[in-house]
């Protein structure tokens, strides 16, 4: 308890700058770490919930064979715009959210490096979804080219097109403002003592996500860019007839695409290895075997980019490349799969609700990577490629992988950040239902695709008719169940039995050595090297 | 002991009455079609291959996981090891085993691969545009063209509000005015590219995908087993705008010998509508 008070001391000594404005003026102008980890938080569950809706209208006109109430093009602008707003609101900025939240608690430092810009970075964010929502309301309607705006289709849409463009742009200013903030902040700021091999997990995925985010976020521009020029100012990059080349767009924009999806899930893989060895009263297995494999994850992200367009016609030398490097990610990630597993080997385990949603989050993204090496295999994607067995494939990485994986982060730390313990019978029942309902939302869409449905179609012939119903029950049961999660919240801001620093029985790492609520400034004075290596001791 | 083996009979008797189900309702398909050629029958092995590794890989994998979660729960009094973090040995281990089953996995699919490349000694050619929403076949060495959309009756069907129930229409938004009619036993090369925008040309019993992509024309072939005569049905797979999902592709394979018929008459009919006009 020491430290606590050590760390109460320090929080008096800064007293002169806790007292942010008031009301609607502390958000606008904070350039506290917490302050805008809240909002990142906030927006991204808003968003959750639009991008939710999206996807229950999709579940909703999927129900049975026949158009139900959705026009085929107002069909196409959902699946659009669901992909866009869960990637991009709330997916991504849920990890900036814990980031800023955690990773100054976590290396010990007072806050992000660059607060006046970590302010920017997020209230540019409701200024691109504005935009891109208000999309809706323009001549030609929304976005309806899919996610990836392919050219030439994407070239069809009406002014939609140079607003969505417009706000993607903004969101990757965004995303590439939090990368540098996540990277300064790490290299520069971590106490004394806490070497690179001596970080956290969470801290070491997010400093390779965030060089991913500098890497790739301008290639996304540049691409979207050309899009841009080829549409209003008679470029042809992407167009045949003039001399360009549509293919060239899906290099680009899976060059950008792939890390992408690395973006989403290696912030996972950290939050999982904070919580499983916290849970199985133990240490990470195999600590730098983890750094390593994320790091051989990262470099892999950037060579495998093709095994997305398997069916354009590539040459056989491409393809053959793409498969083995796509089939080699099995290798690190293996790796990961089996360290989390051997964590927990002789361990001590508690079955809190983090560790629920960390567990779930280890079979089903496993699912979701076995899967994914099926898909590897060039000639068997010829028969998966755009299919509902990729729709399968992709939501069981992201739903119970990123997603679960945020569930379990903000179930583990909420306790420090608000000083309440939440109601954990509630937080059980949460999980539970995610955990069935997400797969009988996305298991059936394998059996779907096998039997040869195609995505992105609005309606289907009958014989898909008994797995999407059942998809689509899943999914309505797995909509409904996430509202028990900002109540939740809610309820654990307002009150509560008052939380322990430590919060649970035996957590791992420096964030459990500030008293619950964290202090407004993290770490004021620097914790000791004796702090970073036994704070969290094993009792 | 009775009433614990009374969930397992249950759970065994649903896992029967599901694997029963695709007998009972053709409906509850769970798998990927074998196909009609030799070429899909072997990427349908591939698919298994890769799917029985997984199932394996997961048994294993999946039971350390559940061992580790019932054994060494707190609540039973587990005392955490925190003496083992570390094990070089192990960690070369499970970086060589995955290595091994990649290896066997990439050296059939690489294979595969290889021959789906090949479309040396095809005996006739077909070229395949996709536009939106429908599909063009031309008979490069007959100069004979067809030009196949979604019927009627689904057409019809699928619009919204049109109050009609689409299980009584026959193969609902999977039939076309004009089929796409080819032989069985010939190696027939496709030359597929688009007119406007990016169409994906697929029928899962051919295994084939292939995107058709404006200003490329991507090439590959089929070689349908003689006894496979029927009817196939398959979709647009690349997502082509407003009614990408209602541009069906239908597949009519006959014997040799009916399809050159075929081929002659339609030949006759366009001279005879060349010849009867003005």
């Amino acid at each position: 308890m020491a430290y606590s008070e050590h760390a109460t001391d320090s929080h008096d000594a800064g007293h002169g700058h806790d007292h942010p404005p008031s009301g609607i003026w502390r958000w606008l102008t904070t350039t506290n770490h917490k302050d805008i980890g809240t909002l990142y938080l906030v927006f991204s569950c808003i968003m959750f919930f639009v991008g939710g809706s999206f996807a229950m209208l999709i579940r909703a006109e999927l129900f049975k064979p026949g158009l139900q109430f959705l026009d085929p093009a107002l069909f196409n602008t959902m699946t659009t715009m669901h992909a866009l707003v869960m990637i991009f609101g709330a997916v991504m900025p849920a990890f900036v959210g814990l980031a800023n939240w955690m990773i100054p608690m976590q290396v010990g430092a007072p806050d992000m490096a660059l607060p006046r810009m970590n302010n920017f970075s997020f209230w540019i964010l409701p200024f691109a979804f504005t935009l891109l929502l208000a999309t809706y309301f323009v001549p030609g309607g929304a976005l309806a080219g899919g996610w990836t705006l392919y050219p030439p289709l994407s070239l069809q849409t009406g002014d939609a097109l140079p607003m969505a463009i417009f706000a993607v742009h903004l969101m990757g200013a965004s995303s590439i403002m939090g990368a540098i903030n996540v990277i300064v902040t790490i290299l520069n700021m971590r106490a004394p003592g806490m070497t690179l091999l001596r970080m956290p997990l969470f801290v070491w995925t997010w400093l390779i996500t965030a060089y991913l985010l500098i890497a790739v976020m301008p290639v996304l521009a540049g691409a979207f860019t050309m899009l841009l020029t080829d549409h209003f100012f008679g470029t042809s990059f992407f167009n045949a007839a003039g001399g360009g080349d549509p293919v060239m767009f899906q290099h680009i924009f899976w060059f950008f695409g792939h890390p992408e999806v690395y973006i989403l899930i290696l912030p996972a893989f950290g939050i999982v290895s904070e919580i499983i060895p916290s849970f199985s009263g133990k240490p990470l297995f195999g600590y730098s075997a983890m750094v390593y494999a994320t790091a051989s994850i990262a470099f892999l992200s950037f060579i495998v980019w093709a095994h997305h367009m398997f069916t354009v016609g590539m040459p056989l030398s491409s393809e053959l490349f793409f498969m083995l490097s796509t089939m080699l990610i099995a290798i690190p990630t293996g790796v990961k799969v089996f360290n989390w597993t051997v964590t927990m080997w002789r361990g001590s385990i508690t079955y809190d609700p983090p560790m629920l949603w960390a567990l779930a989050f280890l079979f089903l993204f496993s699912i979701g990577g076995f899967s994914g090496l099926m898909l590897a295999i060039a000639p068997a994607d010829f028969q998966y490629q755009d299919t509902y067995f990729v729709v399968a494939h992709f939501h069981y990485v992201l739903v119970p992988g990123a997603i679960f994986a945020i569930m379990g982060g903000v179930y583990y730390w909420l306790p420090k950040w608000t000083g309440h313990m939440y109601n954990i019978a509630l937080a059980k029942w949460h999980f539970w239902l995610s955990a069935i309902f997400v797969n009988v939302l996305f298991f059936p869409q394998h059996f779907l695709g096998l039997a040869g449905m195609p995505r992105r179609i609005p309606d289907y012939a009958v014989q898909f008719t008994d797995w999407n119903m059942v998809s689509s029950i899943g999914g309505f049961g797995f909509g409904l169940s996430q509202l028990l999660f900002p109540y939740l919240i809610w309820q654990c801001v307002r009150g509560g039995a008052k939380a322990t620093a430590k919060v649970w029985d035996n957590p791992r790492g420096l964030e459990w050595e500030l008293p619950s609520p964290a202090p407004y400034h993290s770490w004021a004075e620097a914790p000791s090297l004796a702090v970073i290596d036994h704070g969290a001791p094993s009792h | 002991m009775t009433h614990r083996t009374r969930p397992f009979a249950a759970l065994t008797a649903l896992v029967s009455l599901a694997l029963a189900a695709p007998a009972a309702h053709a409906e509850w398909t769970l798998n990927m079609t074998p196909g009609i050629s030799a070429m899909s029958r072997r990427i349908y092995s591939l698919h298994m291959l890769m799917f029985w590794w997984c199932v394996g890989i997961a048994v294993v994998v999946f039971g350390v996981m559940i061992y580790s979660m019932v054994r060494f729960r707190k609540s039973t009094g587990a005392v955490a090891d925190t003496t083992h973090l570390h094990s070089t040995r192990l960690e070369i281990v499970w970086t060589l085993i995955p290595v091994l089953i990649l290896i066997s996995m990439a050296v059939p699919a690489a294979r595969t691969l290889i021959e789906t490349d090949n479309v040396n000694g095809s005996k006739l050619t077909i070229r395949i545009t996709g536009y939106q929403w429908k599909w063009g076949y031309e008979y490069l060495e007959s100069g004979v063209t067809v030009l196949s959309s979604l019927d009627r009756a689904s057409d019809h069907a699928r619009q919204l509000g049109s109050g009609i129930d689409p299980t009584t229409v026959p193969h609902y938004l999977l039939n076309v005015d004009h089929p796409l009619v080819v032989p069985a036993g010939v190696k027939v090369r496709l030359l597929i590219t688009a007119q406007d925008v990016i169409h994906a040309w697929w029928v899962p019993a051919l295994a084939i995908k292939k995107d058709a992509i404006p200003g490329f024309v991507n090439e590959t072939w089929f070689d349908i087993d003689a006894d496979k005569v029927g009817i196939y049905r398959g979709q647009c797979a690349e997502l082509c705008g407003r009614d990408h999902g209602f541009m069906p592709i239908v597949l009519d394979v006959r014997s040799p010998q009916d399809f050159e018929q075929w081929l002659k008459d339609q030949q006759t009919s366009v001279k005879v509508a060349s010849n009867s006009a003005p």
